[in-house]
């Protein structure tokens, strides 16, 4: 099996360039959203505590808002893997199956 | 007494107990007993991740924190889904592709074997030790609070329920136990949220009003629970990271036949730990607002009982049948959750000393597969029994930092290490063995200098380490790297473990 041959191959680097991006630009944005609700409810309490719909202050909607946020980078996740990521990644193991130690 | 919800409790127990001894049956070889055979589907183990995950004190314990302390306890639980974008993004699908049953499997393939295999069978050790140590002493507590079955009893059953779960029933058992907990708690939690909801015409303003009219708008601000947002940032890292270090949860991705079975099995396990978590602010807000804060502080006064004490009010109250067959149904399915979560961690903690420890370090990977299983579930019955024995010796002691200190260590010790091994080709086995002590140290030394050990008297301020244990970690890791390079491990090892990861090639 010639793991470097993979490694060097055109379709290998292009697949972990791609994921790569895809991994640093979802992570960063989602820390930095997760983050600001501590950081914001310490530091701003005067915008937070704002009412906005009734009793109902930004800081409740910021806070609910995160298992939103959460729910659709999973989703663009699941999306972009299942068509960018899992074609090339299933070229490669069509390729390469043969001499594969499981 | 509460013959009622022991009643349900008893069929929870006899329905479990028929699944473990039909999955006695297909648990003969070490892949069967680690990892069900591969042979659970993305979606049931969707359900298995949530219901391994949602331990009781994110039931009892978070619906009490919002009860009594309102905004500060919602914010406390929004931290438990964002860590599965990390689980989902970084581990679950290079963990799937590359390894076969623990953590450490992924390590040894490209470092050496021996050591990165000790230290992180250690640290898993000392992981599902303080967390199942939290479980046992609060499931203790409560069940006495529930059921009124004194604390050493409930222990000791708990207790030889996890080894009958996971010896017998093996990774299969434990995965149907927490798929059926799952299932059981979600459904609780939605008829419980759906009844509040109604009280209020289904309009969250008209039940946020309610609740600033009756508390004071106080109540629904943040600073009420946590006064320092440095201390908040802290726990957030920790339970962001921790959660992808957990073995239990690591431990479930080999379950699933592929890796794309693993990346649908954490979207299903966000949908409903997500839903669980909005919910349980419905539970909380709704029962300070119907049964009232200073009624649920009097029952216990870390208001645990506010979720059981809600479905009593909402069935008709203390001594009529609705109330007492809700509190009945809402106890059983708090004492399931206990169950599902400990067997799971057992399951990891025996992996851990039996797979990685005894049959890879001690044996050399020479081990026929009668031994290995053999040696796993004899294991399993040694972690069963020490969990029994200090969970007793721990009774009446305040053990909730320790679920904090099990998250700090996973992502100090365990977290630094798995992204340096999947995407940084220098990293070497010095690099791995130090990141894994180090941060075990570290976390773990912070903790006890702490407030949550040392009180007023702390040396260091924080009551979660994460904030300065996980640099440390990840420090040490590279210096550890850096420092000791090692010519002997060559960067093929490497290639392979990078394209095994990304595409699954050769997955078994």
């Amino acid at each position: 099996m010639e793991w470097e041959h993979i490694a060097e191959s055109q379709e290998f680097k292009h697949l972990i360039s791609i994921k790569t991006k895809f991994t640093i630009i979802a992570l960063i944005f989602s820390f930095v959203y997760y983050f600001a609700l501590p950081l914001s409810v310490g530091y701003l309490p005067g915008v937070m505590n704002k009412k906005v719909t009734g009793a109902i202050n930004i800081a409740y909607w910021f806070a609910l808002s995160q298992f939103f946020v959460a729910w659709i980078i999973a989703g663009i996740y699941a999306r972009v893997a299942n068509r960018h990521f899992d074609p090339i990644a299933e070229k490669i193991r069509r390729e390469n199956a043969e001499g594969v130690e499981v | 007494m509460n013959w009622l919800a022991i009643g349900m409790f008893v069929v929870f127990v006899g329905i479990t107990l028929g699944i473990t001894y039909w999955a006695s049956h297909h648990t003969k070889t070490t892949a069967e007993y680690y990892a069900a055979g591969r042979s659970i589907s993305g979606v049931q183990n969707g359900f298995a991740i949530a219901g391994d995950y949602m331990s009781a004190a994110s039931f009892l314990g978070i619906a009490g924190l919002i009860a009594l302390n309102g905004y500060d306890g919602f914010m406390y639980s929004v931290g438990w889904l964002v860590a599965y974008i990390v689980v989902l993004i970084l581990v679950a699908e290079p963990m799937r592709n590359s390894g076969k049953y623990t953590m450490a499997d992924v390590l040894a393939y490209r470092l050496r074997p021996k050591p990165v295999r000790t230290a992180a069978a250690l640290s898993t050790l000392v992981i599902s030790t303080f967390y199942m140590l939290a479980q046992m002493v609060g499931a203790g507590t409560l069940i006495k609070m529930l059921l009124g079955i004194p604390y050493e009893a409930s222990v000791i059953f708990i207790g030889i329920m996890m080894i009958l779960y996971v010896t017998l029933g093996g990774m299969l058992g434990t995965t149907w136990v927490q798929i059926i907990k799952a299932g059981l708690l979600m459904f609780a939690a939605t008829v419980l949220s759906l009844w509040v909801l109604a009280k209020f015409n289904f309009n969250l303003v008209t039940f946020f009003n309610g609740l600033s009219a009756k508390y004071g708008q106080k109540f629904l601000e943040p600073g009420l629970l946590y006064k320092n947002p440095i201390e908040l940032v802290s726990l957030g890292m920790a339970l962001v990271l921790g959660t992808a270090g957990m073995p239990h949860i690591l431990m479930r991705f080999y379950t699933v036949p592929t890796a794309k079975a693993a990346r649908t099995s954490v979207l299903w396990a966000m949908g409903l730990i997500g839903t669980f978590y909005i919910m349980t602010t419905f539970l909380g807000f709704g029962a300070a607002y119907f049964v009232g804060s200073a009624t649920i502080k009097s029952i216990d006064k870390g208001g645990n009982m506010a979720a059981p004490l809600l479905a009593q009010m909402l069935g008709g109250g203390p001594n009529t049948f609705g109330g007492e067959f809700l509190l009945a149904f809402v106890s059983a399915a708090a004492f399931a959750t206990i169950l599902a979560v400990v067997a799971g961690l057992t399951l990891a903690a025996s992996s851990a000393f039996a797979h990685d420890f005894y049959v890879n370090v001690l044996r050399g990977g020479k081990a026929d597969e009668m031994t290995q299983v053999r040696v796993a579930k004899r294991t399993g019955v040694i972690v069963g029994i020490i969990a029994i024995i200090l969970g007793i010796l721990a009774k009446g002691q305040n053990v909730a930092y320790l679920v904090a200190l099990a998250f700090a260590v996973a992502s100090s010790a365990n977290i630094p290490v798995i992204i340096l091994a999947l995407f940084w080709k220098r990293f070497n086995t010095t690099g791995a063995v130090a990141g894994i002590l180090v941060g075990l140290i570290a976390s773990v030394g912070l903790m006890m200098i702490g407030p949550s050990v040392m009180g007023k008297a702390a040396i260091f301020p924080l009551s979660n380490p994460g904030i300065v244990s996980i640099p440390i970690g990840f420090i040490a890791a590279f210096l550890g790297t850096v420092l000791v390079p090692q010519r002997s491990e060559s960067n093929i090892k490497y290639e392979e473990l990078y394209i095994r990861a990304n595409t699954g090639l050769g997955a078994e």
